[in-house]
């Protein structure tokens, strides 16, 4: 097994206390990706972004080359970095914010002159009060060096970049309710079509949004080549992928790790990484992709992290988060809690995710504390089926947005997965793990 | 007569001008008010509303949408406890409770003294440091009961005061420069856009009404995002 031979292309900087100073930055190499892409002609680095190959790293895992080339032409077109993160159990932007903001600043400058772009916006959730500051600092900084505003290192672009902070509240890293946010309003997801932000976004110019971790590969694209980057990985997931593994494991953390050449086991067991289930103990069930995502058994564990492994094995790497749950889990709780999420982010607009998020959250809380009948499970299945027809994967969206669809995963995994531990809460009258 | 004190009424103009559209400030400016009063007051409602060119009533209405924006007053403090899943799974529902039996309210309330106001949180993307905990949005690490008491402690002492300002400061590192990026080409950008607005709005609502005829019913399918 190679984990430790992972090349490190977005947290190579991270060992350093001062990771995150334009000092540090410079020192090792920063702004010369940025120095060279004003060298090549837009189109150029483009086209270096796309053969690349870097797919999209905030959930839908779409080609940043192939959104790119679908911006309408327009005298105003703007780029807007989807740093709002509320996926439960996702902190891989949290680290590269906090700890190298002046990696993505060059990731979004460089995409910024590709994409013709002169005024662009970082939209992180609000609740990142201190990468709100480095980022405004590392900003501060890039302008005082020459690297941002007018003119940029004597080559005729000149960009604006502005820090925006959110508010709190999950459903605004839909980048369409991301836009409305930013256009100082509530987070509502926009009505498709249009579908993508490229046609029709801020203020109704076309628009680019991308992710945080998306952005901060640019540099190490620019400066090494997208054949370079592409070389990495396998197939469509090229390159490497922060991993960002939480729950029952002895070392929880962040991980970059090169996609596909690394296994589930590998990430979870390994000593330099998960380093095994806590207190030994048996693994019960991993959620592979953040909490839209539906839920794994021991039996998948040598699945590759990749891209299209994980979807045909009935899930997806959605925002990179693995969830690891011991053989002491009560899985009626976790999908409770899961769920209860759900209804309380939701905004609202549709009604089977408004209403449909809140009985099953009830019907859910009243299993877990001893109020359940059998055909509880029945309900439950049948409210997911009036969210996302057929409750298959992916999932049938009948709603404004994904976040819908995404309601059923978890409780239709626990009840496929764990159907006698529901019956025992309601057989019990009680949750067995109490 | 302003309710933002010069300093902040300048600094909400200076966030403006950073947007080719006045509203976009909004939020950013709300922070602001929350930055000097601890919470949103209706008179910083009413004058952000002014600023920002829409009726006190949309400001309202956009605030509540929002966690962060407190259209009530909150403690000088606010602790927040995720009990999100990776969160659940290191003990977070047992720590709210010791949190809400160590002061005294249920998550939601404010201690007596209006120090400290104890909020159930969604995940706060720090999960390999759990349960987490966040002081007015400042990461104070995964607390143990023990800790937490003494987290506690030290805020209601002030010990804590340069590391976690009081509830409202969000961002103290304050933007050294306006836009720069081609004058001209803003001010261009800005007229060019001022005209296709209405009429993209238009179409918008066209959109919207179109699409509430046939019923939000596209079967399409995709994971996340
Ligand atoms: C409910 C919901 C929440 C989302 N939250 C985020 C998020 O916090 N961060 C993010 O980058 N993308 C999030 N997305 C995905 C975005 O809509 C969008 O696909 C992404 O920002 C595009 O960037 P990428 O192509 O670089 O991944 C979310 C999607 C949905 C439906
Ligand atoms: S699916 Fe849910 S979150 Fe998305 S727009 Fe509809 S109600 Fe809002
Ligand atoms: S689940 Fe608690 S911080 Fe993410």
């Amino acid at each position: 097994m190679a984990v430790t031979e992972t090349p490190r292309i977005v947290t190579s900087r991270i060992g350093y206390e001062d990771s995150h100073t334009i000092d540090r930055y410079l020192a090792t190499g920063g702004y010369e990706a940025l120095r060279k892409a004003l060298s090549m002609t837009p189109e150029a680095v483009a086209a270096e972004v796309d053969a690349a190959s870097l797919l999209g790293r905030g959930g839908a895992g779409f080609p940043a080359g192939r959104k790119w080339s679908m911006l309408r032409k327009d005298p105003v077109t703007y780029l807007v970095v989807n740093g709002d993160e509320s996926e439960p159990a996702t902190f891989k932007d949290h680290l590269l914010v906090e700890r190298d903001p002046h990696q993505l600043l060059e990731g979004v400058l460089i995409a910024a002159y590709a994409l013709h772009v002169s005024l662009a916006f970082f939209y992180l959730r609000g609740e990142f009060a201190l990468g709100l500051e480095r980022l405004q600092q590392a900003l501060n900084d890039a302008y005082a060096h020459g690297a941002a505003g007018h003119d940029v290192f004597g080559s005729g672009f000149s960009i604006d970049v502005v820090v925006h902070p959110g508010a709190g509240a999950y459903i605004c890293g839909e980048e369409t309710a991301l836009l409305e946010s930013l256009e100082g309003k509530r987070g509502f997801p926009r009505i498709k079509p249009p579908f993508f932000p490229a046609a029709i976004g801020l203020y109704g110019q076309p628009t680019v949004v991308n992710n945080v971790e998306t952005m901060s590969n640019l540099p190490w694209i620019v400066l090494n080549g997208g054949a370079a980057f592409a070389a990495l990985g396998q197939g469509r997931s090229a390159g490497t992928r922060l991993f960002a593994l939480s729950g029952h494991v002895r070392n929880p953390g962040t991980y970059e790790l090169e996609m596909v050449k690394t296994t589930f086991r590998d990430l979870i067991y390994a000593p330099v990484l998960g380093g095994g289930v806590r207190g030994g103990n048996e693994l019960k069930a991993f959620i592979p992709g953040g909490v839209s995502a539906p839920w794994f058994g021991p039996d998948q564990v040598d699945l590759p992290l990749g891209q299209d492994e994980v979807a045909e094995a009935g899930s997806m790497l959605g925002s990179g988060s693995i969830v690891v749950m011991d053989s002491a889990t009560c899985m009626v709780r976790a999908a409770w809690r899961i769920t209860r999420f759900f209804a309380r982010e939701s905004c609202g607009q549709c009604t089977p995710c408004r209403e449909g998020s809140g009985w099953l959250e009830r019907v859910l809380y009243r299993i877990e504390h001893g109020g359940g009948r059998e055909e509880d499970l029945d309900l439950l299945l049948d409210v997911s089926d009036n969210i996302s027809p057929g409750l298959q994967w992916p999932p049938l969206q009948t709603t404004i947005c994904v976040l819908g669809p995404s309601i059923p995963s978890s409780i239709h995994s626990a009840i496929s997965m764990f159907r006698d531990e529901f019956l025992l809460h309601v057989k019990e009258g009680a949750c067995p793990h109490a | 007569m302003s309710h933002l004190r010069p300093e902040v009424r300048s600094r909400a103009l200076e966030l403006i001008a950073l947007y080719p559209e006045r509203r976009s400030a909004l939020i950013p400016i709300c922070h602001l008010a929350q930055e000097q009063d601890g919470w949103l007051r209706p008179e910083a409602m009413e004058e952000i509303a002014e600023l920002v060119g829409v009726t006190p009533a949309e400001v309202r209405g956009t605030a509540t949408f929002y966690d962060m924006l407190h259209t009530e007053e909150v403690g000088t403090y606010l602790v927040s406890v995720c009990t999100n899943i990776a969160c659940l799974l290191g003990g977070a529902l047992e720590l709210l409770e010791h949190a809400e039996e160590t002061l005294g309210v249920r998550a939601g309330g404010t201690t007596e003294d209006g120090a400290i106001t104890l909020e159930e949180a969604e995940c706060l993307a720090d999960c390999d440091r759990v349960p987490c905990v966040q002081v007015n949005h400042r990461y104070v690490g995964g607390q143990t009961p023990e800790s937490f008491d003494r987290l506690v402690a030290d805020l209601r002492a002030g010990r804590l005061t340069d590391t976690v300002p009081s509830h409202g400061t969000l961002v103290r590192v304050r933007r050294s420069v306006g836009l720069q990026a081609d004058r001209q080409e803003v001010a261009r950008q800005r007229a060019a856009m001022a005209g296709a607005q209405a009429a993209r709005a238009a179409e918008r609502e066209r959109q919207k009404a179109a699409a509430g005829e046939g019923g939000a019913g596209s079967a399409s399918g995709g994971g996340q995002g």
